[in-house]
């Protein structure tokens, strides 16, 4: 009966990991703009790779399987927000400008 | 449940692939790197229990460490265009900017 339960509580959070990280990866190509793929690729960072991580542990049960995915994923809890706030401030410090939603000013640049 | 994750995981794979291919700018191209080293730690976890041995972990551990370090160098380099500045070398040149 337990084996059951946890079978089912792994296999619906590993779905719904899959899930988000598709949707990352979709966003990451479809967005118009590079702080707007930011978002995306957060997505699949936090919510998509820490939901596989917790699926597995699940179907590893108490073992050493299950401290190496916790490392990881606490590895990942700490690094992603970091390289992303890297990359970020990389790309205002070299000068990219987020797009503007305004449409009056995409074409007074365009004119200027 | 684990070999449609690990198919979703090949499918994010190749469009994250794409847009590092297709990325306009330098840090569209690193951001998707870093997000693709994220989906082959994740990968490779799945793998493992998809054949039944989940000792890969360490190469996963491995990954998700050289990922980090990886994408902080590159941002390093492509800004002050040297990876073995010190920190007062990159104060000296955060004043000269």
């Amino acid at each position: 009966m337990i084996d059951v339960i946890i079978n089912s509580a792994s296999a619906t959070l590993i779905g719904a990991g899959s899930i988000f990280i598709l949707i990352g990866a979709l966003g990451l190509v479809r967005l118009p703009d590079f702080y707007t793929r930011m978002h995306a690729a957060g997505v699949t960072d936090t919510l998509g790779a820490e939901l596989l991580l917790l699926g597995m542990m699940l179907q590893a049960g108490l073992s050493l399987v299950t401290l190496k995915l916790m490392l990881i994923s606490l590895f990942i809890f700490f690094t992603s927000p970091t390289s992303t706030h890297a990359v970020a401030n990389a790309a205002r410090v070299m000068g990219l400008r987020p797009m503007s939603g305004s449409k009056d000013i995409l074409t007074s640049n365009e004119n200027t | 449940m684990l070999i449609a994750a690990t198919t979703a995981l090949l499918i994010a794979m190749v469009l994250t692939l794409f847009r590092a291919i297709a990325g306009p700018s330098l840090f569209d191209r690193v951001l998707s790197a870093n997000s693709f080293g994220t989906k082959i730690v994740l990968l490779i976890g799945l793998l493992g229990f998809l054949t039944g041995r989940p000792d890969f972990l360490d190469i996963a551990l491995l990954y998700a460490l050289v990922n980090f370090v990886g994408t902080i160098a590159i941002l390093k380099f492509f800004r002050y265009r040297n990876l073995g500045l010190s920190s007062d070398e990159i104060a000296s040149r955060e004043d000269t900017q």
